[in-house]
């Protein structure tokens, strides 16, 4: 015992894995499901009118969208935690059973939160606040969540063997900190049975239901500043941690220019917070928000390009490995796809082009190929980077990771093409007018001209979930396949035939 | 009269312009000095995740006891 050598502990890691894909497999089915709802309303009733209440679009959207961010997203987040937080600090979470324990907590109560989240939107119960549905006793869970996780990052820092914190770790802090101030000030809220209404009644509604402590605009306000937020401390500062590891990990490459990935982290964390005015263009917040709420937008371009080409210089001289590897193929067409989706931002917070976008599916396209194509594919990469070394296995199939690869690039180009198309021919048709200012069309008259694309966008769909179905299986079988030597897991990730 | 709106987005706005200097100047700090106060090469600190294996020395270690 006494002599064993010390090991990284990959327990509470793997634990995350397991529920990446779960939730993963989960939020991206109803995903589908939605999909096809909008283009075929029968879908509505799969189950039949007796439960229709259940199955409606209404009902699971929100299931869709928490699932994917709350469950799949962030598992992966804490799985990626506990692999890179060990392994760039240089000190294995063996070491400490308090951190082992915290880990085991966190694990546990997440889940007990996730059920809860599930049974809850389920049966209708929510906040009606977007990402942020969750009734009060849920929320007090998801902080304590939240300060376990905490208490890992800042534990696991404090026994640290290497005296810097390498560029993820700043990423993972970050998360935690943006996180935790944006969910706190988000969900302020007042159980409705404490208060009383102005006619004097009080004791009013079931005790698990409240209302947001802001109203109207102020509401909107701290609702998007959390939104965007969301969008910034969920889907892109943790996953520029990942690629900031596992690309160079995998590669074998050092990051092309440290410094630059310094700056970059600080020009994100200023910019990021001021751009959430661009979800309310032509509200009723003051003008001079909604201005700088565009402009930040756009100087939103800077930081995250800042990154995406240090990763994409990264594999300067080394584009055979692209070729290669697919797993490297998921990580540089992720960070293309980050580019991507930060380019296109900015232009959709521009005002004019705002007037046409907003509400349209042209958001719907954009959320998508910033989440299939960078969030999805960088969280199954560095799963897929993982796996060896945590169970200590080959990669099942090279070849079926491949194929994967690209089915999911096909899905993810037929899922944005199509909503791109239908987005802007619904912005054109809702504004378009006669002469004397009357509308030339009718709401029902874009349904029926966007029916071909919901039904192209749902195709995409589901061959993007039948590419994570590949993954989770291809997966499965590592944990079963041929064990390696050490050695081997140097840098490139071992695969089988 | 100033209202309190209007003060705000004068806050805002200096608290920009300081920002923006800020990073500007950390810029130049990063690319004039080129190491950290340890003397560490920014450069290096790629290592932590190249080399990352437990027994892998330290970019540099948190203290000197350590081999
Ligand atoms: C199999 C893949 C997926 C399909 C078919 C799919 C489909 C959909 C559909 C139909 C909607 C509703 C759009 C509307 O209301 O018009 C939606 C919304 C959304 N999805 Fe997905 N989704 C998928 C994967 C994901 C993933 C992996 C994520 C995040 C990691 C994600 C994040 C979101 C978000 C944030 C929204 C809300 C967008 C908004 O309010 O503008 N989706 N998705």
């Amino acid at each position: 015992m006494e002599n064993r050598p010390l090991e990284y502990d990959y327990t509470i890691a793997k634990m995350f894995m397991f529920t990446t894909i779960l939730l993963g497999i989960v939020g991206m089915l109803i995903g589908v499901i939605l999909a096809f709802q909008l283009a075929f309303p029968g879908v509505n009733l799969i189950l039949g009118e007796g439960l229709a209440e259940y199955t409606n679009f209404s009902r699971l959207r929100p299931l869709h969208t928490d699932a994917v961010i709350f469950g799949f997203t962030l598992s992966g987040v804490f799985a990626t935690w506990y692999y890179v937080g060990q392994r760039v600090l240089k000190v294995s979470m063996a070491e400490s059973k308090l951190l082992m324990a915290l880990g085991k907590a966190h694990f546990w109560l997440y889940l007990v939160v996730v059920v809860a989240v599930v049974v809850s939107l389920f049966a209708g119960v929510t906040t009606s606040k977007e990402y942020a549905e969750f009734e009060w006793p849920i929320d007090i869970a998801v902080v304590l969540v939240w300060v376990i996780f905490g208490m890992s990052i800042f534990g696991l820092i404090g026994i640290r063997r290497e005296k810097s914190l390498y560029i993820s770790i700043w990423y993972y802090i970050a998360t935690f900190l943006g996180i935790a101030m944006l969910y706190l000030f988000n969900n302020m809220e007042i159980p409705t049975i404490l208060g009383t209404s102005a006619s004097g009644e009080s004791g009013i509604g079931s005790w698990y239901h409240s209302v947001s402590m802001y109203a109207g605009t102020n509401d909107a306000l701290v609702q998007w500043w959390y939104g965007h937020n969301a969008v910034a401390f969920g889907f892109t500062v943790p996953i520029v941690a990942m690629i900031y590891y596992f690309l160079p990990k995998e590669s074998g490459q050092a990051i092309y220019s440290y410094k630059l990935s310094l700056l970059s982290f600080w020009g994100l964390m200023f910019v990021y917070l001021w751009a959430g005015g661009h979800h309310l263009l032509y509200s009723t917040v003051p003008d001079w928000m909604q201005t700088m709420g565009s402009i930040f937008s756009v100087i939103l371009i800077l930081p995250s390009w800042g990154s995406a080409i240090n990763m994409l210089l990264t594999m300067k001289g080394e584009w055979q490995q692209v070729a290669a590897s697919p797993l490297i193929k998921f990580m540089v067409l992720g960070s293309t796809f980050y580019m991507f989706s930060t380019l296109e931002g900015p232009i959709q917070a521009i005002k004019s082009v705002n007037a046409i976008a907003h509400f349209t599916d042209w958001i719907v396209g954009h959320v998508h190929d910033g989440v299939l194509g960078w969030v999805g594919f960088m969280i199954m990469a560095s799963l897929y980077h993982m796996a060896p070394r945590v169970f200590k296995r080959e990669i099942y199939s090279k070849s079926l990771m491949a194929t994967q690869f690209w089915i999911q690039t096909l899905g993810v180009v037929l899922y944005f093409t199509s909503m791109w198309i239908a987005g802007i021919t619904q912005g054109m048709m809702w504004r378009a007018h006669d002469e004397f200012g009357n509308l030339a069309y009718s709401f029902i008259d874009t349904v029926t001209v966007l029916h071909p694309y919901y039904a192209i966008r749902g195709v995409g769909g589901l061959l993007y979930l039948v590419g994570f179905l590949m993954f989770a299986y291809n997966i499965y079988k590592t944990m079963s396949a041929r064990p390696v030597e050490e050695h081997e897991l140097q840098n490139a990730s071992p695969m089988g035939a | 009269m100033v209202n309190i709106a209007e003060l705000q987005a004068y806050g805002y706005f200096t608290l920009t312009i300081l920002l923006v200097l800020a990073l500007y100047g950390y810029i130049y700090h990063l690319y004039s000095t080129k190491k950290d106060v340890d003397g560490v090469d920014y450069e290096s600190y790629s290592d932590m995740a190249l080399k990352d294996d437990i027994d892998d020395t330290p970019v540099s270690p948190k203290s000197d006891k350590e081999k």
